[in-house]
């Protein structure tokens, strides 16, 4: 295309006539004004939209239902949303985009530990509000952070204790080799030797490798009473297969503290499935009754083939709810005086049944259960009331020191 | 004495199971020189097309033995005849199309499977060995390996048509010159090589199960196996097969998984050191 003078005049002025006639022309302007935004990444596409759609799913039908309720501080909520493609530097790249140029209020989202550590610095930064709304390794202690996800300091202690009580003290561990295998693998070697157990074998699996035959051997030659995985993405899924072809699930029982979050109940035969203990803050099959209509109304929204939910989706849903509860409490969405009242012990109650902002460290106390997966979902056996976020062993407290922004590991 | 029996199996399986998802890679890269960077998503769909139509009501041995390597035959005559067939020694293309290739498979069975397929329980029992149990299923692997080897080495050595493709294969030109339709010769071959692919994606399903995303798991070990493995595709293959898998599962079961990954490396990369053409560069250069 080549530019003619006069045709530049006329493209030029046609363009300034548009900005004069001003809001009505220019969304942005008009927007502005009577919504109050909000920014949400999430794993939309690429290998974790497995978890990224149904968390978003979970999002929005938050924001929809705050929106009905009359909105945020009397406005209308407008969420941006952007797909991280499962790509760190998209996580980047959107999470300033989000602050500078939408100037959002709060931002949500994120699935994996390292997404988490892109964006929570760059936030922090910018002095804008991060729910981060998944189960993770726990010990985040940032005062401009939120969590709303379940940590191992709580459900490993319940999970293992369990699993001690019905089966014995032998345990043996696997785990996902890197940042949040190894941290959670800590956390159950303090709850098993805690509780008068044993860990008789323990190996770390990286990420790649689907072949299990010679650790199969080596849990036959030690003999636990029961083995507990920390299993992370497709390869590890391939666990299940051969140990059911070895015909071990019939005889040393199996607990995991991440089946059942990508749907596996759904996609493996009971054959395979049958048996394995989880303990999550939330089940579809929880007889809850608000669950039973949160439930109706997802699956009225989004169909049945979404898998199976557990703990993470429904979370994003309650990191939405929390932070337009905070803000209408503040009547303000300026984040001092948000996190004032956050800190306050703010309670939203769900699906899953209350939760509450610890002030100290930011995150959730909740209610746990212990599920067991049978014919393609999950039998609730048991339930903890109010399970407190004791991750960092009270070294984080962010209301004497504010100011504090480091990553607790647990000691052993 | 059990523990070495269990071993020994397991080193075999490991050798089977790399020279399994190897094999279709042998023929499209080994013998064809086409660097197909979608190898893992054919074994992705051979998974796909068995766990569907065994959960549809299909025979069970006549999904994964027939359904999901037709499939996957089909699917890949296709991808030649409208992609690869353009690309004929232009290596550096080849790699950005099938690269592309693979994204679109993978975001295809995400969008159009789902991830929420039922899989397949592993059929046969489990075998007693001492204090040990080892899975049917591990044995039933190592022996179809070593049929379909034996039906591959066969087929390539003593029919016709396996002296048409060899000789395709060496020089085409020629080939064309004596009255071989060259481009069906490819088709056929390609085919094949996806075929065995969509094989072993099924044979591999029950004990590995099927995501969109599965197939990234296998296709570096492939590559690795085959090049290891030089330009006698077959034999190469097995060879490299049995050096990798038995090196990698020795040394896990004598230390940890993550030292085992490591170890395959480690020998891939002393073995090309030494033997840049790979092993069949200078052993068995008379195989097949």
């Amino acid at each position: 295309m080549t530019v003619k003078r006069r045709s530049f005049i006329k493209t030029s002025a046609a363009g300034a006539a548009t900005l004069a006639a001003g809001p009505y022309f220019w969304p942005g302007g008009a927007s502005a004004a009577d919504t109050i935004k909000g920014g949400a990444i999430y794993d939309l596409s690429g290998d974790l939209q497995l978890f990224g759609k149904n968390q978003w799913a979970c999002a929005e039908m938050a924001i929809d239902e705050i929106n009905a309720a009359g909105g945020v501080l009397g406005k209308k909520l407008e969420v941006k949303t952007y797909d991280s493609q499962s790509q760190m530097q998209a996580y980047n790249q959107y999470a300033r985009q989000m602050v500078l140029r939408d100037r959002v209020a709060v931002v949500q989202g994120g699935l994996t530990s390292s997404s988490r550590e892109v964006i929570r610095p760059i936030l922090h930064k910018l002095k804008t509000l991060y729910f981060y709304n998944t189960n993770y390794e726990g010990g985040v202690c940032d005062r401009n952070f939120f969590a709303t996800g379940a940590t191992p300091g709580g459900y490993v202690d319940l999970l293992s204790g369990e699993a001690m009580k019905r089966w014995g003290k032998k345990v043996y561990i696997m785990a996902a080799d890197y940042n949040y295998g190894q941290i959670t693998a800590k956390w159950i070697q303090k709850a098993v030797k805690d509780a008068g157990g044993e860990v008789v074998g323990e190996e770390f699996f990286p990420l790649t490798v689907n072949q299990f035959g010679p650790t199969i051997s080596k849990i036959q030659a030690a003999k636990p009473d029961f083995v507990m995985n920390v299993f992370v993405g497709p390869a590890h899924a391939s666990f299940y297969g051969q140990w059911a072809s070895a015909g071990m699930n019939k005889k040393i029982p199996m607990v995991s503290t991440t089946f059942g979050a990508a749907g596996e109940v759904v996609r493996m035969p009971p054959e395979i499935a049958d048996g394995i203990l989880t303990c999550y803050s939330y089940y579809e099959d929880l007889e809850i009754p608000f669950n039973k209509k949160w439930l109706a109304e997802f699956r009225k929204r989004n169909g049945t083939d979404y898998g199976y939910l557990t703990d993470v989706p429904p979370k994003d849903w309650y990191g939405w709810i929390f932070w337009a509860k905070a803000v209408n409490q503040a009547g303000t969405t300026k984040r001092e005086k948000v996190i004032e009242v956050l800190e306050g012990g703010l309670t939203v109650d769900g699906p899953g049944g209350p939760l509450t902002m610890d002030a100290k460290t930011h995150h959730c106390t909740m209610d746990m259960y212990i599920g067991q997966a049978k014919g393609g979902k999950f039998e609730i056996q048991k339930k903890v009331a109010q399970v407190p976020p004791t991750n960092t062993d009270n070294r984080c407290d962010l209301i004497a020191k504010p100011d504090t922004n480091v990553m607790f590991e647990p000691k052993i | 004495m059990d523990l070495a029996v269990v071993v020994v199996i397991q080193i075999l399986y490991a050798v089977a199971s790399l020279a399994l998802i190897s094999i279709g890679l042998a023929i499209i890269f080994g013998m064809m020189g086409v660097i197909n960077f979608a190898h893992g998503e054919f074994l992705m769909m051979g998974g796909y097309a068995f766990i569907i139509s065994y959960n549809e009501g299909v025979n069970f041995w006549i999904a994964m033995l027939v359904v999901a390597p037709v499939t996957v035959a089909v699917i890949g005559v296709v991808v030649e005849r409208l992609i690869i067939r353009h690309l004929y020694g232009r290596v550096i293309e080849t790699v950005l199309a099938t690269w592309g290739l693979s994204l679109f498979l993978i975001g295809l069975a995400a969008t159009v499977l789902g991830y929420h397929q039922k899989g397949v329980n592993p059929p046969f029992g489990t075998i007693r060995i001492g204090a040990y149990q080892e899975g049917g299923y591990t044995f039933f692997v190592i022996l179809v390996t070593l049929a379909l080897m034996a039906a591959l080495y066969a087929g390539f050595k003593y029919t016709r048509w396996g002296l048409i493709a060899r000789g395709t294969m060496q020089n085409a030109p020629m080939a064309s010159g004596i009255g071989v339709n060259v481009d069906r010769v490819y088709a056929t071959t390609f085919g094949i090589g996806a075929a065995l692919s969509g094989l072993a994606g099924a044979i591999l399903a029950p004990i590995a199960g099927v995501l969109p995303e599965i197939g990234v798991t296998y296709v570096v070990k492939a590559f690795i196996t085959v090049i290891g493995g030089g330009a006698v595709a077959l034999a190469g293959t097995g060879a490299a097969s049995f050096l990798f898998g038995a090196v990698s599962q020795a040394v896990t079961f004598l230390s940890r998984p993550v030292v085992g990954e490591v170890a395959l490396l480690v020998v891939a990369i002393v073995l090309l050191r030494l033997l840049p053409l790979g092993i069949t560069g200078r052993y068995f250069r008379r195989g097949l």
